[in-house]
């Protein structure tokens, strides 16, 4: 039997997937050809979707993009002994955009079967929990913290660290809380990782658990990922049969249970405080810090609260070493970053490289330019709350550090593109409205200041006092930045200034001397 | 609308099995949410007896979720991303096609009761922008002519 490779990512499944799997298994049984179709996650090539993997004697061949129109001439041409047709790309793994990947985290995305715990046994899964099993405490959060891994979710603090407050923070219950919210537009690595290999995040959190004493791990999922949700849950009960999950972890007599909950549609619940109390049941107003939700966190008790690509990145980090880890990657930013880029590129999809990689070759020796043909005239790199970079700017290494030299952030690794048909104030007034309508309400700078930004870019647009009404925008900026709780609030101004320096022109107004 | 004494029933069924389960409020919201549509309003008297909170706390937290409603939606739900990456592929222009095509606004529901349009804001689809959702059904690369074959696809299929 010919195993055939069909992806259950959701972007797969946005441009047809489903369709091509069900006519290519129509389509084989009617010819008496023997295929067994196998719904994996996606390699993240996104403009070669649907993409079909047929699984040969000499490795295996993709085809794409596939249609359910290609799919009777591909199988007459062969298709299910790897022969060459138009739609021919030959080994996925050995195009450039793939091969230069430094795939750890998503080492087994859109190779395995994401919902087979014996496929993920097959390829190196559970072997960090086997090591973590034999370890002290101390000694997994040691791993941690020598890789240098600092968190995924946008802020970048070092993992380790969180870690060891939780450790040491005494308790009769501890909790392991995955950020899944991923709310910044233009990112998709949490929701790829959820649906292409959710074994990795599960043992991620089963190995915190481990490591600081908790029994308990919640997944705040958004409801906006509802093929997630259903990947998570078969994974988690097939780890639950196998023992990975539950009491006595692989005779261990370690616990640990884990379930998925749903979010509501709120972005600021990205937020962990706010998340804390979402999970707890009620509105998702933030929280003042401290205490740290380390100490104080989910139901009061110590609570470690990471990112879905920073609990998924543990696994490979205890198989290998931390050292393994930290040897990827420049300056204090170590290890990898699965990149997204979005928007108006040509080749969009994951890119998960070590970081040090500029920008510029990633938006055109990988991404090959935009998408319209036109030049590419502004980035937004790091989500709704990051800031908008021009062509002056993409010699940038992608690193924490030089991107905080430049006042941007690299945020989740969320990379959107703009063409130069984009209007930056159109685009500075978006981030305020968006910070409106997304505030929690609880501080003034936040709420009230989003509002009043939205009709200063509209008075300076209009061309009413234009220098005054800059001037003020520029204050408005100020006491968001340094009076919000916050980064809702706190970094809203990072686009909007941005956009206002680099495209003054955009807002009528002539560039700054 | 529906009388609420029909839909009674269904509401304690779900307070009763989410009894025991801790922040269970959310998912309770849920589980009304996916049974029912939305949450009748009649049903916070219920949720807040159960839960023992004030019924201004538990409607603070419906209201403070944008994923919530308290209105019965159309057949079908539209949602249309508004996000950066889908604005740099025209989602602008896709967002005031279906407006007129469908001839509401965000957060309505079409006369003949079909059709709901909401706002989202980013579908983890960003490399296939500009993305809608109908229903639980992702799809990118939405054009406006795509869109309108879509219409047609869910109204025949009602
Ligand atoms: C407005 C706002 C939204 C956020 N959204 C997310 C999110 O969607 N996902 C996430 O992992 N972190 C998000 N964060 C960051 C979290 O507060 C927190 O730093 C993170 O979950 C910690 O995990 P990490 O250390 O593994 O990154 C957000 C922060 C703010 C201020
Ligand atoms: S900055 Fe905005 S989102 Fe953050 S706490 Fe204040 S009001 Fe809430
Ligand atoms: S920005 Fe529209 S799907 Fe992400």
């Amino acid at each position: 039997m010919t195993r055939v490779f069909i992806s259950r990512d959701s972007t797969a499944l946005s441009l047809g997937a489903e369709q091509v799997a069900t006519a290519l298994e129509q389509q084989a049984a009617s010819k008496g050809l023997s295929a067994e179709i196998v719904r994996n996650g996606s390699r993240g090539l996104f403009w070669l979707e649907p993409l079909v993997e047929v699984e040969t004697s000499q490795g295996r061949v993709a085809y794409g993009p596939v249609q359910v129109e290609d799919v009777a001439s591909l199988l007459d041409a062969g298709l299910l002994d790897g022969k060459q047709n138009p739609l021919y790309l030959g080994n996925i793994e050995e195009i450039a955009y793939f091969k230069n990947q430094n795939r750890l985290t998503f080492a087994r995305v859109g190779l395995t079967d994401p919902v087979n715990i014996e496929d993920y046994l097959a390829h190196d899964g559970y072997r960090g929990l086997k090591n973590a099993l034999a370890l002290q405490a101390t000694e997994i959060v040691k791993q941690v913290t020598d890789s240098g891994l600092r968190g995924r979710g946008g802020a970048a603090f070092p993992t380790g660290i969180k870690w060891n407050t939780v450790l040491n923070a005494p308790a009769d219950q501890k909790y392991i809380v995955c950020n899944a919210d991923e709310g910044d537009s233009g990112t998709f690595s949490d929701r790829m990782i959820m649906e292409g290999d959710p074994f990795v995040l599960i043992e991620g959190m089963t190995i915190a658990g481990l490591a600081v004493g908790a029994t308990q791990g919640y997944i705040y999922l958004r409801v906006e990922y509802p093929h997630a949700k259903i990947a998570l849950n078969q994974a988690i009960e097939a780890a639950y049969k196998n023992g990975y999950l539950g009491e006595n972890i692989q005779n261990s007599g370690k616990t640990f249970h884990l379930e998925v909950r749903s979010g509501a549609g709120a972005y600021i619940c990205g937020e962990e405080t706010s998340l804390l109390e979402s999970l707890e049941g009620k509105r998702g107003l933030v929280r003042f810090k401290p205490p740290l939700p380390a100490i104080v966190g989910l139901f009061g008790k110590p609570t470690i609260v990471n990112n879905v690509i920073s609990l998924a990145s543990i696994p490979v980090i205890l198989d290998k070493g931390g050292e393994y880890y930290k040897n990827y990657g420049m300056g204090r930013s170590r290890g990898t970053l699965p990149l997204q880029l979005a928007g108006n590129i040509k080749h969009p999809g994951l890119f998960e490289v070590a970081f040090g990689m500029t920008l510029r070759e990633l938006l055109y020796d990988y991404g090959g330019g935009s998408a319209s043909g036109r030049p590419i005239r502004a980035v937004q790199v790091g989500g709704p709350l990051g800031a908008y970079l021009h062509e002056g700017q993409f010699d940038t290494p992608l690193d924490y550090e030089a991107f905080a030299a430049i006042s941007a952030v690299l945020g989740h690794g969320g990379i959107v593109v703009h063409d130069d048909t984009v209007n930056m104030a159109d685009m500075a007034r978006y981030a305020m409205e968006f910070c409106v309508e997304e505030s929690c309400g609880k501080c003034t700078p936040c709420r009230i200041g989003s509002t009043r930004g939205v009709e200063v870019i509209d008075r300076i647009v209009d061309g009413a006092q234009k220098e005054k009404n800059t001037v003020l925008l520029r204050d408005l900026c100020d006491t968001m930045t340094y009076g919000s709780l916050c980064a809702m609030g706190g970094m809203t101004p990072f686009p909007v200034l941005s956009a206002l320096n680099h495209f003054p022109e955009d807002f009528g107004l002539t560039a700054k001397a | 609308m529906q009388d609420y004494q029909t839909q009674k029933p269904t509401v304690l069924e779900i307070l009763d099995t989410h009894q025991a389960m801790p922040g269970n409020l959310l998912p309770i919201l849920h589980g009304i949410q996916d049974t029912l549509g939305y949450i009748p309003p009649a049903a916070v008297v219920d949720i807040a007896k159960s839960l023992n909170l004030s019924q201004a706390e538990v409607h603070g937290v419906i209201s403070f979720y944008h994923y919530f409603r308290e209105t019965p939606p159309g057949d079908h739900t539209i949602r249309i991303c508004r996000a950066e990456s889908c604005q740099a592929m025209n989602g602008k222009a896709l967002e005031a096609h279906a407006k007129q095509q469908l001839g509401i606004d965000f957060h309505e529901t079409t006369a003949d009761g079909i059709f709901s349009l909401e706002p989202v804001y980013c579908l983890g689809n960003c490399a296939c922008s500009p993305s809608i959702t109908i229903d639980d059904e992702v799809i990118g690369r939405v054009t406006t002519e795509k869109f309108d074959r879509l219409l047609a696809t869910y109204k025949g299929a009602k």
